[in-house]
């Protein structure tokens, strides 16, 4: 069996992945992907320390997290593609609107 | 049964709503005959009520009860007369409604979910559920102003919003710590105004929370200096609006003074009368003196409410039977005078498009019928004897003097002034000589007349035989009074209480 | 009969009430002279049933009885219920009787006009309020009446509604006698106050023990107050000139005969009241000597027909007033019977001459209509002789009695008692120059003019009003205190003021009194029947009082300047410079500072995404260093 610490330091491996690609890249697609890898990156975590603490409630959370991630995903997707079909860009700096 | 009353006019509006938009021209009709069902319901309530204290046709049912929250409806003598105003005020306001050519599906379901708001608020017994129907009202109104209004509508509906909604925060706050409350004295939290009613407040917190509810519903009054979201939204709001604003929405202020503030708060409303009693009266000359050099004809009735909607609030700190009682009635009374001067207001704008004074005139000769009824309104709000508005302003103002002299013989000022601000408007607006438009103006139709019928015979009814109202009424304010006296020092001085009061040949 | 008629009694309310409602909702269709034939009807009948259930009263052997209708306001004691006592049946009769005369009248007199129907069906609603206030059995009740009498009173005065002083004159006429029913709110306030009733039966029996001399002394002053409004008193009299707007046969009715007396009624029906307070009778004493005077010095320089009456009829209120502050009540009540006749034969009479003028008022254009319109002129003459105190006719014997029991009373009664005389010359001063300048002398009226006699429907009322006017003195005489008797069980407990006893004491002040009367007979007589240049010349030597007393001393312009003008400017001050600004302003200010505070923060919403992110990594960092420096 693997120390959990292994699965901890590769879960904030892939966070810290994601948070990087969110703050570097333009590209709102693969902005979302570095979100999606952040979730997952927490999936992780609860579902080792779940194991870890023998405690069920980690697994719980996760499904609640992956059901409601499956739900962002199709709206984002779509405001993202719809977006790009009206501006043919995807590039969050050219996407300003709700400038306050 | 209540349920069904508060529920009647939701399946009503899920009806019209199934009708297709293009078959605009039944939306309205099919609005009219649908709202007359909550009206015959409430009819039948009027005729099971027993003239006893107490609630009636109770309903309580858990809802949510690790909070104490509970689908908790009654109805008692104070709720009884608005509940059976509000269901006859829709219809009427409906009806008159045919100038409303726009998205009219959508404006009948608004009024028909208002209507729900407006009965569900006046018999929720549960405080929780009270505040879900106050603030329920608050969205159909918003959008019946700020989409049928006139030119300012999108800044009065707002402001109304804005405003309403500052009082009801403070009121959800006050809500949610007698709650708590309630769960510290007694292990369990509960919402229902019995429960609350008996809870060991401390007295800094009962001030607190009087003075928190007695803003929420000083801005609903509108009491002085909390009124001047009314004036605009009067004006702006279409004819329904301000029918239903000014007849029902208005009532949701003092009813809940009286239900809420007085059995929650006893002590501190004893110690407040002086000042709700000075604020009222200050409403009563000041919304009267301002009345009368309004330009529009509409701003001048929304000031008139201000006016009377002070012998209201007098009458319910005056804390005496006949005041209560005058409270009571004057709730009903107003809703009909000033509902249909609304009407009145809009059947003249719907002709000449405009309601400013200066340009109406001589209307007496060309619109004889409208005028008729237009000064019978009048009369009955200025509260000629014989009419319904004298029978609340006399018991108000006779019944406050034993425990309020001096501000009792102040709002008896408002009476002279209600007759100048209203006399000079009719005659500038009615005699004379119609010149221009005023002079072709068509006269009532009859589907008008058949509106403003039933507002003038109930004005007569209560009128010569307000015991039709008073009878019903006495036990529930007479419990009131009973339950201050209990719980506080305060003694209701002679002749204020109904048993005090000399009838010759009973002794 | 006589049970069953009270039994029914009701019905003297129920009847006109029904005959308003009738022609309200069918009559408009009926032709013109039925309308006003059944309103007739309708009043005639009221009469009747009055007159049977007054009729143990007649007999000295009724007692006074309550009639409950049905409960009202229970919380402050207030049913609709009639009182039924002499005092009450003596005005029913007065209301229904010359009210019929007035309705009869009015056929021929409003023949022509579009609304004649709605004519009448005002009319008798006035009668069915004016019964209500009568016959009311507590303050309530006669609340009730009160104001009803009021809104009749408004809509009878703006019936000629397109005509702009018609309509300023209705609005004035209720806004003035409000100000009077702020006066009588009040005072029922005290009066529920200490007796927790409003009923006469819980009040008047009671009021020794409750009141004291104090509350008693408020409640009395503002019944006067509220009095003075409805009376035209000082000060509140400025509405009854104006309210010659109205149609004459209103101004007879209403102004005149009935409504305007509904003060005087008051103060007598409140008689337990002012027993207990003699700086209340002070009060409404020298009130009415003083309004008497004041309005007889008015009355002596106008031209127009009516407001000679109007003046008049404030003056002989002021009469009135005057006896039943000295609590002399039957003298009160007396001259208000009296008064009735011959002010309604008077107003009458003007609108029959007005009639046949084609609508001229003005004197100076009348003249020598005697021998064009005799019924009208001779029958105005027995009214001008009666309100001058000429004996045997009515105003004879009422003022003389009102006259004698001032003097009686003595000490400031006295000074009030020479009022009186001065008030009683100057009053057949006046009377003498209308009737003179209308129906002797040269004719003045214009080429066009075609004065006629008024029609049998129009006469009839007069004669028998004129004959009204001739005995209706006698029933209370020094030789046979008929109507004293009668209205004795009314004023039973309280003191009563008569004039001086014995024959000669009555022929030294009856003496006095016509000779007052007479001198101002004869100065008018002899002043207005020469040709119109000299008396127009004797008017100009009495400048400029003559001046002040045409203009009604001005005293419009006074209440315009001090009251009506400053109101106006306080109203739109608080509208416009305090409700707008300073409270909406508030209001307004509080949503500019939540707006202004969003102005600054918004900056912040960049729009960029990235921004936004990387605000998010810097605050969670900065927590997991906070976290991990205090070892949270």
């Amino acid at each position: 069996m693997v120390a959990p610490g292994w699965y901890m330091a590769l879960a904030a491996a892939l966070f810290l992945v994601g948070a990087l690609g969110l703050l570097i890249r333009r590209n709102a697609l693969v902005m979302f992907m570095c979100i999606e890898l952040m979730l997952n990156a927490v999936n992780l975590t609860l579902v080792a320390a779940g194991r870890a603490l023998n405690d069920i409630n980690g697994q719980v959370a996760v499904f609640f997290i992956l059901v409601v991630a499956a739900a962002e995903v199709v709206v984002g997707l779509a405001i993202i593609v719809s977006i790009f079909r009206l501006r043919s860009t995807a590039s969050v700096d050219e996407l300003s609107e709700m400038k306050g | 049964m209540l349920t069904a009353l508060v529920l009647m006019p939701v399946v009503a509006a899920l009806v019209v709503l199934a009708v297709p938009r293009k078959r605009h021209e039944i939306h309205l009709p099919l609005g009219v005959v649908l709202s007359l069902a909550p009206l015959g319901l409430a009819a039948y309530l009027f005729w099971q009520f027993e003239p006893v204290a107490g609630m009636q046709f109770v309903v309580d049912v858990p809802w949510y009860e690790p909070w104490g929250i509970g689908w908790r409806l009654g109805m008692d003598g104070i709720s009884m007369p608005m509940v059976v105003l509000t269901a006859l005020l829709v219809p009427i306001a409906l009806g008159a409604s045919t100038a409303i050519t726009k998205r009219t599906r959508e404006f009948v379901v608004l009024t028909l979910l208002l209507e729900a708001g407006m009965l569900g608020a006046f018999v929720a017994t549960d405080l929780f559920l009270f505040f879900v129907f106050f603030e329920a009202m608050l969205i159909p109104m918003y959008f019946i102003i700020g989409v049928w209004g006139s030119d300012r509508r999108i800044y009065a509906a707002f402001k109304f919003f804005v405003y309403t909604f500052f009082g009801s925060a403070l009121m959800l706050a006050s809500i949610i710590a007698m709650a708590v409350i309630h769960s510290s004295q007694t292990g369990a939290a509960s919402f229902a105004l019995s429960d609350l009613a008996n809870l060991d407040l401390t007295m800094g917190a009962e001030r607190l929370l009087f003075a928190a509810f007695a803003i929420a519903f000083a801005v609903k009054v509108p009491i002085f200096p909390l009124h001047t979201w009314l004036p605009d939204a009067h004006t702006e709001a279409p004819t329904a609006g301000s029918v239903l604003l000014a007849g029902v929405l208005l009532k949701l202020g003092t009813y809940g003074l009286m239900r809420f503030n007085l059995t929650l708060f006893p002590q501190a409303s004893v110690d407040a009368v002086w000042i709700m009693g000075a604020l009222a009266v200050i409403g009563v000359i000041y919304g009267a003196v301002v009345a009368i050099v309004q330009p529009d004809l509409k701003r001048l009735v929304a000031y008139s409410s201000v006016s009377h909607l002070g012998f209201i609030v007098l009458g319910i700190f005056a804390l005496t039977s006949a005041s209560l009682q005058g409270a009571v009635i004057q709730n009903v009374n107003h809703g009909l005078t000033t509902g249909a001067l609304f009407l009145l207001v809009g059947m003249i704008y719907d002709r000449r498009h405009t309601k400013a004074i200066a340009e109406l005139g001589g209307l007496q000769k060309s619109g004889p019928m409208l005028a008729g009824f237009f000064l019978f309104m009048t009369f009955a709000s200025i509260g000629l004897p014989g009419l319904n508005g004298f029978v609340g302003e006399f018991l108000v103002v006779i019944g406050s003097f034993p425990t309020l002299p001096s501000l009792a013989v102040l709002a008896a000022i408002g009476v002279i002034l209600a007759a100048v601000y209203l006399l000079w408007a009719y005659q500038r607006v009615f005699h004379g000589i119609p010149e221009g438009e005023n002079a072709t103006f068509p006269d009532l139709t009859p589907r008008e007349i058949a509106l403003l019928a039933p507002l003038v015979a109930l004005v007569l009814l209560i009128g010569l035989y307000p015991n039709i109202l008073l009878d019903r009424i006495a036990p529930s304010t007479e419990a009131v009074l009973d339950q201050v006296q209990a719980v506080t020092d305060y003694e209701v001085p002679y002749p204020g209480r109904l048993v005090d009061v000399f009838i010759p040949g009973e002794g | 009969m006589t049970d069953l008629a009270i039994d029914l009694l009701w019905l003297v309310i129920l009847l006109p009430l029904a005959g308003a409602l009738f022609l309200h909702f069918v009559g408009q269709r009926l032709p013109e002279p039925m309308a006003g034939l059944l309103a007739s009807a309708a009043i005639g009948l009221s009469f009747l049933v009055g007159l049977v259930g007054a009729f143990p009263f007649f007999q000295g052997d009724g007692e006074a009885t309550t009639i409950l209708l049905w409960s009202w306001m229970p919380a402050i004691g207030a049913n609709l219920e009639l009182l039924w006592d002499p005092l009450s049946a003596l005005m029913t009769l007065i209301v229904t009787g010359v009210g019929f005369l007035i309705h009869v009248f009015a056929i021929g007199y409003m023949h022509g006009d579009e609304r004649f129907g709605r004519f009448f069906v005002n009319l008798n609603l006035f009668a069915a309020s004016m019964l209500t206030l009568v016959l009311a059995g507590n303050y309530a009740m006669l609340f009730l009446g009160w104001e009803l009498v009021g809104l009749c009173s408004y809509l009878l005065i703006g019936f000629w509604f397109t005509r702009d002083s018609a309509a300023g004159a209705a609005k004035k006429a209720f806004v003035v006698n409000r100000i009077g029913d702020f006066g009588m709110m009040v005072a029922l306030m005290l009066v529920f106050a200490a007796f927790g009733t409003l009923s006469y039966a819980g009040i008047f029996d009671r009021a020794g023990e409750v009141l004291t001399t104090g509350v008693a002394t408020a409640i009395g002053l503002l019944f006067l107050l509220a009095a003075a409004g409805k009376s035209a008193q000082i000060p509140l009299y400025v509405w009854l000139p104006d309210a010659m707007e109205g149609p004459t046969p209103v101004s007879a009715l209403i102004h005149a005969a009935t409504m305007v007396t509904a003060g005087v009624y008051l103060v007598a029906r409140s008689a337990a009241i002012f027993e207990l307070s003699p700086t209340a009778q002070v009060t409404v004493a020298t009130i009415g000597a003083a309004t008497a005077l004041w309005a007889a010095s008015i009355a002596i320089a106008q031209y127009d027909i009516k407001k000679v009456l109007a003046y008049s009829t404030i003056s002989q209120l002021g009469y009135m007033f005057m006896a039943v502050g000295a609590t002399a009540y039957v003298a009160g009540i007396f001259h208000l019977m009296t008064h009735a006749f011959f002010k309604a034969l008077l107003f009458l009479g003007a609108g029959s001459v007005i009639h046949a003028m084609s609508d001229e008022q003005d004197m100076r254009k009348m003249g020598g209509l005697l021998s064009k319109m005799p019924v009208t002129g001779v029958t105005m003459g027995i009214a001008t002789l009666a309100i001058a105190g000429v004996p045997p006719l009515a105003g004879f014997w009422s003022k003389d009695e009102i006259l004698g029991s001032l003097f009686a009373r003595g000490g400031w009664y006295g000074v009030l008692w020479v009022v009186g005389l001065l008030t009683a010359a100057m009053t057949a001063f006046y009377m003498t120059r209308q009737w003179v300048m209308v129906f002797w002398g040269e004719p003045r009226w214009s080429e066009d003019a075609h004065p006629h006699e008024s029609p049998g429907m129009m006469t009839l009322p007069l004669i028998a009003l004129a004959a009204l006017t001739v005995v209706g003195g006698f029933v209370n005489t020094p030789f046979r205190f008929t109507l004293e008797h009668f209205l004795e069980p009314v004023f039973e407990g309280v003191s009563m003021q008569h004039p001086p006893e014995g024959w000669g004491m009555f022929a030294l002040m009856a003496g006095i009194s016509v000779f007052a009367g007479l001198v101002g007979l004869a100065a008018a007589g002899l002043a207005y029947r020469r040709p119109m240049e000299d008396w127009a010349e004797f008017e100009q030597g009495l400048q400029p009082v003559w001046g002040w007393w045409e203009q009604a001393y001005r005293v419009d312009d006074f209440y315009n300047v001090t009251v009506v003008q400053p109101g106006k400017k306080a109203a739109e001050a608080a509208a416009f410079s305090v409700d707008l600004p300073v409270i909406d302003g508030a209001v307004n200010g509080v949503g500019r500072l939540a707006r202004g505070i969003g102005e600054r923060v918004r900056v912040l919403q960049t729009g960029q995404v990235r921004n936004y992110a990387a605000l998010l990594f810097a605050g969670a960092i900065a927590l997991v260093v906070w976290l991990a420096v205090t070892g949270a």
